[in-house]
């Protein structure tokens, strides 16, 4: 693995050695390392089937939701264990948006900004509710959009605006880093764009760690790139860095389109 | 390779199709109009009998019904015989039949809906599992059960040893039994389609596994699981043969649940066996037939408004 060129300081989250199997012995991700860095936009890339969304979902222990599966190694968010952390805490500083946009379809655009805080139980007063739900859907540009339908199911909207309401519902908890599993991949070029411009935006405030096969994508808006190939980290660094000057020739070989 | 060689003879069937003559199109169009016309029968076939007898319910039962059909129990033998001799309406109505079929239906409900929903539950978490198969198919043999023989359960589980006679309870027992395999189909059919995305995206923000299903899942599949409790009911609704060994009937309305109750239907088949009665088996008929085609009806609109 090549990740000298990677030296990160204070990283928002560490994967340590992480191997995920989903039949025994059978290894999607194999023996990762790396430092993600604070607010900055991290790619992971790689063809189908790489491990890649193995990886990202085992940062939220998403994995946990089904049996056997296997998950060795260590992974440090802010410095603290996951495996340490209460579900709810760890999925409240790690949260997820996946590859369809999934708002849920009985509750208002209103309501599903602060799912995370109706389902789980935790009152919030009307006001911080109003707060909360204000300051999520300018963060991801829908306020606009949708200030005076608020009540209005969700699944209305279109499909873009429809995942960006998805990232306000992670960004309501405030979380530390923001996973996103191909956030794009069911969207057309204009609402792409715009989900593109967001989270450029949001690495002011946030940590975003993104896997995409779009490798443009990856080239436009991530600061650091990580190649993954059949479960290993093949290459991590820069992304200009990667992009103009690979070291690994499987890299080169996929960002040039010879593979993938 | 198959693959090909069958490919080569669609082929060759096209160009034989591109050269038939003209007496063998006139040929294929006949045979063609025949066969839509033997479907289009079928198909008449299989809805008269729904219309000859919604036809015949009403044209026979619709004098009886009105305000007194409702609210009033039945007329004694000679009373009807009277008014029949009179040329009259028959007096009365069947109040104890539906208020015993209401009772019933209800209690039945308020024992299979939970039991089926949370098996349905179980079925849907764990689809591989040893239990979760073996439950789902004795839920299907389950259904297979001729009701009377569910009867003869409650009569042995509920009649004996706990009402120590007739009662409600033992009816609404044999129904929910009834019931309980559509509701637990319905329930794990309905959560099936619920796409898992919906489920990851609650899991994501950290909700406890229960309340994804309670808060999240149930209220998002609600109107199927409502689909198969409404079809459920009116599954039972009209069911005769276990009430004869649990309910047994009675002339008077009775809410008490561990007394002897009427139904509707058991109402129907002692009209039959009273030959100055005949006239209201058809009113009694027409009014469950109209509760159970609204039933169904109901269920048919939520379950496309929810496509």
């Amino acid at each position: 693995m090549k990740e000298d060129n990677v030296n990160i300081k204070d990283p928002v989250l560490s994967i340590r050695n992480l191997s995920v199997a989903y039949d025994k012995g059978n290894y999607a991700v194999k023996d990762v390392s790396a430092d993600i860095k604070r607010n900055a936009v991290t790619a992971i890339m790689g063809p189908s089937g790489c491990g890649k969304s193995t990886m990202l979902r085992a940062i939220n222990r998403m994995h946990e939701l089904y049996e056997n599966i296997e998950t060795k190694g260590s992974l440090i968010l802010n410095g603290k264990d996951i495996t340490d952390m209460p579900t709810i805490q760890l999925r409240r500083m790690a949260g997820m948006v996946f590859q369809r946009p999934n708002p849920f379809p009985t509750l208002s655009i209103y309501d599903n900004v602060i799912a995370g805080y109706k389902l789980n139980g935790i009152r919030l007063k009307k006001k911080e509710r109003d707060e909360v739900v204000e300051r999520s859907l300018r963060d991801v540009t829908l306020w606009d959009e949708v200030k005076d339908t608020l009540h209005k199911k969700g699944t209305f909207l279109s499909g873009g605006q429809q995942q960006r309401l998805c990232i306000a519902r992670a960004l309501a908890f405030d979380p530390e880093v923001i996973l996103l599993d191909e956030p794009t991949s069911a969207l057309d070029p204009v609402a792409t764009s715009k989900i593109e411009d967001l989270l450029v935006k949001l690495k002011e405030n946030y940590s975003i760690l993104m896997v995409t096969h779009n490798m443009s994508q990856a080239a436009r808006i991530s600061d650091y790139s990580m190649f993954m190939y059949l479960g290993e980290l093949v290459e991590y660094g820069k992304t200009k860095d990667m992009f103009t000057n690979p070291k690994d020739r499987r890299t080169e070989e996929y960002l040039t389109g010879k593979f993938g | 390779m198959p693959l090909v060689s069958s490919s080569l003879n669609e082929w060759g069937n096209m160009n034989s199709a591109a050269k038939i003559t003209v007496a063998n199109l006139s040929r294929r169009t006949l045979k063609d109009k025949l066969f839509k016309g033997l479907v289009l029968f079928m198909s008449l076939i299989t809805i008269s009998p729904i219309v000859l007898i919604i036809y015949k319910l009403v044209e026979k039962g619709y004098r009886q019904i009105s305000l007194d059909f409702i609210i009033k129990t039945p007329p004694n033998t000679f009373e009807a015989m009277t008014a029949l001799s009179n040329g009259e309406l028959i007096p009365g109505g069947i109040a104890n039949g539906i208020t015993g079929t209401l009772l019933m239906v209800v209690l039945a409900s308020v024992i299979a809906i939970p039991v089926g929903v949370i098996t349905g539950i179980y079925l849907y978490e764990n689809p591989g599992k040893l239990l979760a198969n073996l439950t789902r198919n004795i839920s299907d043999i389950l259904q297979g059960v001729p009701s009377i023989v569910l009867g003869l359960i409650a009569y042995m589980w509920i009649v004996k040893p706990i009402t120590s006679g007739f009662s409600a309870l033992a009816g609404s027992v044999s129904l929910s039994i009834m019931m309980l395999p559509m509701i637990v189909r319905s329930t794990e059919e309905t959560l099936k389609m619920i796409p898992e995305s919906i489920k990851e995206a609650a899991v994501a923000l950290g909700v406890p596994y229960y309340k994804v299903i309670l808060r999240v899942l149930i209220p998002t599949g609600f109107s199927g699981l409502l689909t198969g409790i409404l079809l459920g009911i009116s599954r039972i609704l009209g069911e005769t043969a276990p009430l004869m060994l649990t309910a047994l009937g009675s002339s008077v309305i009775n809410l008490d649940i561990t007394k002897p109750t009427s139904a509707i239907p058991l109402l129907i088949w002692e009209f039959y066996n009273d030959p100055n009665m005949v006239d209201l088996i058809w009113s009694s008929s027409l009014l469950l037939m109209g509760m159970v085609l609204t039933l169904n009806l109901v269920s048919k609109r939520i379950a496309a408004r929810t496509k």
